[in-house]
């Protein structure tokens, strides 16, 4: 029953990305749908983190950011190709949190949010200051991707890979959670001493997601980078780690969609508010806190909720 | 809501739209796009430039719009980070369909819609200051304040009359200050200057105490540049005071705010800085060519605002002017005329100075228009 909805979930989405770029009027909505994608990417990578794992990461910036500027470095100054880039930067960012996972993970609560929100930050000051390679606050431009003579370009084009790598990543994030790898991580999420007891590795299982996570973030920023005309380092800094977090909490903790939804919904929300001019922080901080006071549990999950209470 | 009430508000939205809809076909409005750093750390350039944009645009609109059309201001702020910039001039070109875009506070955001509004053959007009704005030539990006680079040949030909020939530089690491840096060092050699101690800081420390007390203890050192905005160089110039160095401090024209006085207080007295016209408005002689325009745009500004107009403010109404002047000249909004006619403005009397652009030259300033200028008890003093 659960696989059938599964897929049945991953059907619904692929129909809607397909038919979206049909509705939508000009360029700038598509790129609206391609920032609104990236974000969704990082959030179910997130999600599986501190939604499953019951861990919280407050440095996932960083790690996006670390894929876009190996990917912007290597290849501008490099002249790698993009695609080996992509890789390079998959693999160090994937070692770096191995590395650090053992030791943060052993942190709770408040202090392993502190680790991660360091991480992010020492992250982000690098990039900031060492100007000679990333260019600084101004920024680097990484050019365009290319693959075998080919060249992505247009928001159109990248819509279609974007909308892709999403599929990609929701497939392989519900997989991860109908495993029983998910089963394992959920019992770490009820209780951390309940499931060593039962004969689970928890060590094993948060370094494991920590990883995943982290490379799925940086993965997206790789891609990221070629698709912006200039990587500046606000995509890596502590505010944008603050936005994955809310995108999570917003859209439904422990639940994939939720995170797809959270993520388009906070990347789209404040262009629309644009008319509002000065109030705009304002309503957008009042819709938070709605959602947050009578959706606790997130968007998604709760209108799942009533739906099934509606029909019993 | 009842059924009911839900009818009644979608006829009264029918009515609506079919009613602007019936006023657009009577004469289709100018579009003018516009992003600039409103808010965040770059707002004392984007508030007043808003400022502008919204008081002249209305004036115009009251007295009847241009050739016959209302003139409609789209204005985004992008608070200046230019990652936004860059999604509202997207906006601006793709879904607004703008006819020209006036706008980008800081070099930055500049520099994150010159390939933007490159691709899409929009005719875009800057405020910003750096110099890489309109060198290399970019065919559909202009700019109207003096850059960087014409700053600093003023400072050096200062120093020059004053006997200086060593001097030291502390500079933002980004955008308008790394610019300003790197071409200080360009046109050292034309004034016969020395660099002898050469220091950077990021545009938000909130102290460079570590970093002066550097150029301090460097011998040698005659005179001091600081190439920055917003709050940085007030706290240049406070920590520059309180380390009680002698030598004279230079200012670029990216100070050219009461604002910076205001933040710097009473350690801002002596500090010297090329500006234009504008923030010494009556003290220009009579004679000079400019004096007219600056002074009637400060009164204006003074009557609406109750604050005096800072350079940035000109630089808007200079850029909306020059914009207007060229849609008249090619009788309409086809975009590859427009971008033509501003290439050709010629003898326009700004806020910036007399302007002269051509194909090779996007701005048309030259020097004569920039004053030097020094802060005497809270105000700023011509001292040419």
């Amino acid at each position: 029953m659960k696989g059938v909805s599964r897929w049945a979930g991953l059907g619904a989405l692929a129909v809607f990305l397909a038919v979206l770029p049909q509705a939508l009027p000009n360029n700038y909505y598509v790129d609206i749908a391609v920032l609104a994608g990236f974000n969704a990417i990082i959030c179910v990578g997130l999600n599986l983190l501190i939604g499953y794992a019951g861990q919280i990461s407050l440095g996932h910036a960083g790690f996006f950011g670390l894929g876009a500027y190996c990917s912007a470095v290597l290849v501008t100054h490099h002249g790698w190709p993009p695609v080996l880039a992509l890789l390079a930067g998959a693999i160090l960012v994937g070692l770096i949190a191995f590395a650090i996972a053992r030791p943060i993970l052993k942190l709770k609560g408040h202090y392993l949010a502190m680790a991660t929100l360091g991480i992010g930050i020492i992250i982000s000051i690098v990039i900031n200051t060492e100007a000679g390679i990333t260019g600084g606050p101004d920024g680097i431009a990484a050019g365009p991707f290319t693959l075998g003579g080919f060249t992505l370009q247009g928001e159109r084009d990248w819509y279609w890979v974007v909308a892709g790598l999403l599929l990609l990543t929701i497939w392989l994030a519900t997989n991860l959670v109908d495993s029983p790898v998910g089963r394992a991580l959920r019992a770490l999420h009820g209780s951390e001493v309940g499931a060593e007891v039962v004969g689970v590795d928890t060590t094993r299982y948060k370094v494991m997601v920590f990883v995943v996570s982290a490379v799925i973030a940086s993965v997206a920023g790789s891609l990221f980078a070629h698709y912006v005309p200039q990587l500046t380092p606000t995509k890596a800094d502590f505010f944008k780690s603050i936005e994955l977090v809310t995108m999570v909490v917003f859209g439904g903790m422990a639940s994939t969609f939720g995170a797809l939804v959270g993520a388009a919904f906070l990347t789209t929300l404040p262009q629309f508010l644009t008319v509002f001019e000065d109030y705009e922080p304002i309503i957008l901080g009042g819709i938070m806190m709605g959602t947050m006071i009578f959706m606790p549990r997130g968007l998604v999950p709760t209108i799942a909720a009533f739906i099934q209470r509606r029909r019993s | 809501m009842s059924m009911k009430s839900w009818k009644n508000l979608a006829s009264a939205a029918a009515v609506a739209l079919t009613a602007s809809f019936g006023a657009a076909q009577a004469a289709e409005p100018i579009k003018i796009g516009a992003f600039l750093s409103a808010t965040g750390p770059a707002s004392f350039l984007g508030d007043p430039e808003k400022k502008v944009l919204e008081k002249y645009v209305a004036e115009y609109n009251k007295a009847g719009g241009i050739m016959g059309r209302k003139i409609d201001l789209i204005l985004y702020d992008d608070a200046g980070a230019a990652d936004k910039a860059s999604s509202f001039v997207k906006r601006l070109i793709e879904n607004d369909k703008v006819d020209v875009i006036v706008g980008g506070s800081t070099t930055g955001t500049t520099m994150a819609a010159v390939p933007l509004v490159e691709a899409a053959g929009m005719p875009f007009i800057s405020l910003a200051g750096a110099v890489v704005i309109i060198e290399p030539v970019k065919k559909w990006v202009f700019k109207t304040p003096h850059t960087d680079r014409m700053a600093a040949e003023k400072i050096f030909s200062d120093m020059k009359k004053k006997g200086i020939t060593k001097y030291a530089m502390i500079s933002e690491n980004a955008g308008f200050g790394k610019s300003g840096h790197d071409e200080t060092l360009k046109v050292q050699g034309n004034y016969g200057m020395t660099l002898v101690a050469d220091e950077t800081y990021a545009p938000k420390d909130p102290d460079v105490t570590a970093q002066l007390t550097k150029i301090k203890n460097t011998p040698g050192v005659q005179a001091v540049i600081n190439w920055g905005f917003g709050q940085s160089p007030a706290v240049v110039t406070k920590n520059y005071k309180q380390l009680g160095i002698s030598a004279p401090l230079y200012q670029s024209h990216g100070v050219a705010s009461k604002d910076y006085i205001k933040l710097a207080g009473d350690a801002a007295e002596g500090v010297r800085l090329p500006a234009a016209g504008l923030v010494v408005a009556s003290q220009l002689p009579d004679s000079d060519m400019q004096k007219a325009v600056v002074v009637k745009f400060q009164k204006e500004y003074q009557a609406d605002f109750k604050a005096e107009a800072s350079t940035f403010a000109g630089h808007a109404f200079d850029g909306l002017q020059m914009a207007l002047a060229a849609m008249q000249r090619a009788g309409g909004t086809d975009k590859a005329k427009v971008r033509d006619e501003i290439e050709k403005t010629s003898g326009y009397i700004g806020t910036g100075g007399t302007v002269h652009m051509s194909a090779t030259d996007h701005m048309g300033l030259n020097l004569s228009a920039f004053h030097m200028v020094e802060i005497k008890k809270g105000d700023f003093a011509l001292s040419n």
